[in-house]
């Protein structure tokens, strides 16, 4: 970060147009906006094409000499696989009105990062090499040739898309640059040209299980010390189980929050919420080794490996014969479980429709899929008064929620986390209209660009979200912000401490774990994060 | 690309010399009147299938609706049902709205930095002129291009007279207030506020091109050009209707002419500029399948539109969906077995 202007700096972004048209002025690859290459062992270790050294700002990138040619009849072979590129090639009128929905363009000015912009780049070549119109009045009927220069230019731009979605819910015929932006990563990944911040987490969750790398004893490991954690917070042992065999439900969750925090915190409420239902309902759930992620960077390569880190997810179901399969809190992952899970894995006719086994409910919108939402499943937990709560232990809290675009723009669950939220904390505000729900902005770091180096990108890229957090701030004093996204957990405290300083980040299921009263508790005296509850400074301090 | 409005602009100012020529030129009106005409419906009809059946040649592998609005869970949250609905029904609604009202750029909104005591804040504002502009102009041009059926029917059907009629409604009050202000205008034919919405609309939208510093630079040559031809259009239309006053029995002979394949030249006295109006529609629609145009036919097949979002209870299927490569829990078992075992960790093999 010590490179990074200061946020008063900062935010004199300039909105201007250059002078020069867009295909008359070269992108610049510049450090700070830009993630570095992808490890050639991790490109190897998916066998994807092309592993090898690679360094963005060398001008010999490394590609083979073919490399028009694969990459456009890549493109010929997606356009022909996918209705939605053709379409969203053919249909633009560019009548702007995506352009400023993109964050990325808010917090950087650059007109490329405009939505449609960052399209054309793409379809500009699409013009040249696969239309009439193109073909005859090429620069005149927006075509270009693919050089080199634009093929890099198209890099850098598919790598500064978080695939949010926001700018297709604003366009008349909803076009979706997300779409653009992963058909197009795919086809970079044809020539190699991925970055490692993506490529290594893959080739781990091949490998491991989870993006991390953490191996079957380590992730064990990792759950015992939140285990050891919550006993002494709560004087109760949570105890899970492991790839337990004719388990009621398998668990998945992103690796994220067994590794950091404050992910971790939000996973030690998984854990209580787990412990009370056992106690009280004899709830039987259990964690997997093998499937140990819920995320999927997949989803950021291309279709096929999404499917290939996905398809652990059923796997695992079937192997250990559970009835359902309840998801933890995380943005993308539950994009690619509500719109792709089942089209490329299914059908999942070897499990039940989920029912909730404590309340009965009967989850039909995911009686194909079989997974359910852990924000859905505490929902109906508390509509049905089936847990203890004190929400005054989060009276310190004043919160408000960040909508991860995917569970927004990819699914629709907008009101199911704030019902949680505001049954377990007495504080709570929303930001803005314009900025949540089907409007919310991404956290800037989407789409695997979390990076360290690019943090120039990622700050820019959540100003608007942080914006309107500074709203809620300063209007009503929240000093929490609350999220269901692991890729939020570890990209939102950066931002905060940013633009916002005196926000802190918080999961759902953290704030669900302090509130809940698990039965034969002792007196709690501090909160998940081992800090005095409200009212208990003193006895804390003891 | 900042200028690229220029070469539009000469473009159909030499297509309209082209045609006022031709026009004029006692040889070339069965070129202009029939073959070009003739030449145009037909590559428009066969570009416009062409295109549409090539889209439809592409499956949709995934079901990715935009979902904007609540999904559909527990009974006791209520569904928005327009923006994420789980119903066939529910989807044409949707399209409906979106074909009909453009009711996603009724969304639209303008981001603006604004300082404050306590900082800089961005504000988003609802911006309605691209909506309402977007609207004025294709309702126009709608109603412009159905009130010229009646020069292809005989005799003309009567939802097109009821189309007219509305047109026309206007015309009275229009009519009287000029005459409130002591202008004689009682001479006029009835003013149709179709073609003057289209004229105001089309300033408007090219306008909006022009001096809006973002959406001039996302401006290509060929975003003019439809602006400009469907313009040049307005213009000679209204015309040749309240001041050239053509002779439009004629007119209609020659349009009847068209259709009964008689192949009937237009009328001596329409003048150039009825070549002009003629010859821009041939383009237009000869362009149009080759053009962003096409959004007319792309618009009902956007896949973030047209699907349900309720895809954990309905399986989408994906026609060329090919089994992949995965590291097993079989593989993963035996690459970690001795450290599962070490911990405890459930193992299917002992060795
Ligand atoms: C189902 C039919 C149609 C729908 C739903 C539709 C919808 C839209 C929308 C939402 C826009 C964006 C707003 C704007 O830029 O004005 C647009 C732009 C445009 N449409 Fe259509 N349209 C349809 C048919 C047509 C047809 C038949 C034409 C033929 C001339 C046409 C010509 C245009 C033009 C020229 C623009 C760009 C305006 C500009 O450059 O600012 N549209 N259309
Ligand atoms: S809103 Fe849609 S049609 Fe308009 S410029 Fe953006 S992508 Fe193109
Ligand atoms: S998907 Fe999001 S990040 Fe990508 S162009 Fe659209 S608004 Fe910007």
């Amino acid at each position: 970060m010590s490179d990074l202007p200061d946020a008063d700096e900062f935010i004199k972004i300039d909105h201007s147009t250059p002078s020069t048209g867009w295909m008359d002025t070269p992108a610049k690859i510049r450090p700070g906006m830009y993630c570095y290459a992808s490890n050639y062992r991790s490109v190897e270790a998916l066998g994807l094409p092309n592993a090898r050294r690679w360094n963005p700002l060398d001008d010999d990138w490394q590609i083979p000499d073919n490399w028009q040619q694969i990459f456009l009849e890549g493109l010929q072979e997606r356009l022909d696989k996918f209705r939605s590129l053709k379409i969203f090639m053919d249909i633009c009128v560019r009548c702007g009105a995506c352009a400023d929905k993109c964050h990325y363009f808010i917090g950087t000015g650059d007109p490329k990062n405009m939505p449609v912009l960052r399209a054309e780049l793409l379809r500009s070549v699409y013009r040249n090499d696969f239309t009439t119109a193109g073909k005859i009045f090429g620069k005149l009927a927006g075509a270009r040739p693919l050089t080199l220069e634009v093929l890099k230019e198209i890099w850098y731009y598919l790598f500064q898309c978080s695939m949010c979605r926001r700018c297709s819910v604003f366009c008349p015929y909803g076009i979706d640059t997300a779409e653009i932006t992963l058909l197009g990563r795919e086809l970079m990944n044809l020539l190699g040209l991925n970055i490692d911040w993506i490529a290594t987490p893959i080739a781990n969750c091949y490998q491991t299980g989870n993006h991390l790398g953490i191996q079957p004893h380590a992730f064990k490991d990792m759950l015992d010390f939140f285990v050891e954690d919550i006993e002494e917070i709560t004087g109760v042992n949570c105890e899970p189980q492991y790839n337990k065999k004719g388990a009621d439900i398998l668990f998945l969750t992103p690796s994220g929050d067994v590794f950091a925090d404050p992910g971790t915190y939000t996973a030690m409420g998984y854990l209580i919420l787990f412990q009370f239902l056992k106690e009280k309902y004899g709830l039987d759930v259990t964690w997997s080794t093998y499937a140990s992620e819920g995320g999927n960077f997949g989803f950021f390569t291309s279709h096929e490996v999404m499917k290939r880190l996905n398809a652990k997810m059923y796997a695992e179901a079937k192997r250990l014969g559970v009835k359902w399969i309840l998801g933890g809190e995380c943005g993308h992952m539950w994009r690619v479980i509500h719109q792709y899970m089942d089209t490329m894995n299914g059908p999942a006719d070897f499990m039940e429709v989920p029912v909730n086994p404590v309340t009965g409910t009967v989850f039909e919108n995911a009686s194909s899929t079989k997974l359910v939402h852990i924000a859905e499943f505490t929902a109906d937990l508390i509509k049905n008064n089936k847990l203890d709560l004190d929400p005054s232990r989060n009276d310190n809290l004043s919160v408000t929620f960040h909508d991860s675009c995917n569970p927004s723009r990819g699914m629709g669950m907008l009101d199911e986390p704030r019902y949680v939220i505001q049954n377990v904390c007495n504080n709570f505000y929303d930001m803005p209209p314009s900025t949540i729900r089907e409007n919310t902005f991404c956290c800037g770091s989407g789409a695997g660009l979390n990076a360290g180096e690019d943090m120039e990108l990622r700050m820019a890229g959540g100003l608007p979200r942080a914006n309107a957090v500074k709203h809620v701030h300063e209007k009503h004093g929240v000093n929490m912000l609350a999220c269901i996204c692991a890729v939020d957990r570890a990209a939102l405290p950066d931002l905060m401490d940013y633009w916002v300083p005196g926000v802190d980040v918080i999961g759902l299921h953290e704030l669900v774990g302090n509130a809940i009263v698990l039965p034969g508790e002792q007196e709690r005296t501090m909160d998940l994060r081992m800090e005095p509850l409200p009212g208990m400074e003193d006895e804390a301090d003891e | 690309m900042n200028s690229s409005y220029i070469f539009s602009l000469i473009l159909v100012i030499i297509l309209c010399v082209v045609a006022y020529m031709g026009g004029n030129a006692e040889g070339l009106r069965l070129v202009f009147g029939v073959m070009i005409p003739y030449l145009a419906v037909f590559l428009f009809v066969l570009g416009f299938l062409r295109k549409v059946l090539g889209w439809a040649k592409s499956p949709v592998p995934f079901s990715i609706a935009s979902t904007c609005g609540q999904q559909k869970s527990m009974p006791w949250v209520e569904q928005n049902k327009l923006d994420n609905p789980s119903t066939t029904f529910g989807v044409i609604i949707r399209m409906f709205l979106e074909i009909v009202c453009f009711r996603s750029l009724f969304r639209n909104t303008r981001m603006r930095f604004h300082k404050s005591t306590d900082g800089v804040k961005i504000a988003y504002d609802w911006e309605i002129f691209l909506w309402a502009g977007a609207l004025a102009f294709h309702y126009a041009f709608l109603v412009v291009l159905l009130r010229h059926l009646r020069f292809f029917f005989q005799p003309v059907p009567w939802c097109i007279q009821v189309i007219e009629f509305f047109d026309g409604f206007f015309k009275m009050e229009f009519v009287g207030e000029v005459i409130d202000i002591g202008t004689l205008q009682i001479g006029l034919p009835g003013v149709f506020v179709s073609g003057l919405i289209l004229l105001a609309a089309v300033i408007f939208l090219c306008l909006r091109r022009l001096m809006s510093p973002k959406v001039r630079y996302i401006s290509l040559a060929s975003d003019y050009f439809p602006l400009f031809v469907i313009l040049g259009i307005a213009v000679t239309g209204i015309v040749m209707r309240y001041f050239a006053k053509i002779d439009i029995v004629g007119v209609k002979a020659y349009t009847m002419g068209l259709v009964m394949f008689k192949g009937t030249l237009p009328p001596e006295n329409v003048g150039g500029i009825f070549y002009i109006h003629l010859f821009l529609v041939c383009v237009l629609l000869a362009c149009f399948p080759f053009s962003k145009l096409m959004h007319m036919g792309g618009i009902f097949l956007s896949p973030t539109r047209n699907m349900t979002g309720n895809t954990r209870e309905v399986r989408h299927v994906n026609p060329w969906n090919y089994p992949v490569k995965t590291h097993t829990y079989e593989e993963y078992e035996d690459d970690y077995r001795d450290k599962m075992i070490g911990v405890g960790l459930p193992v299917d093999k002992k060795e």
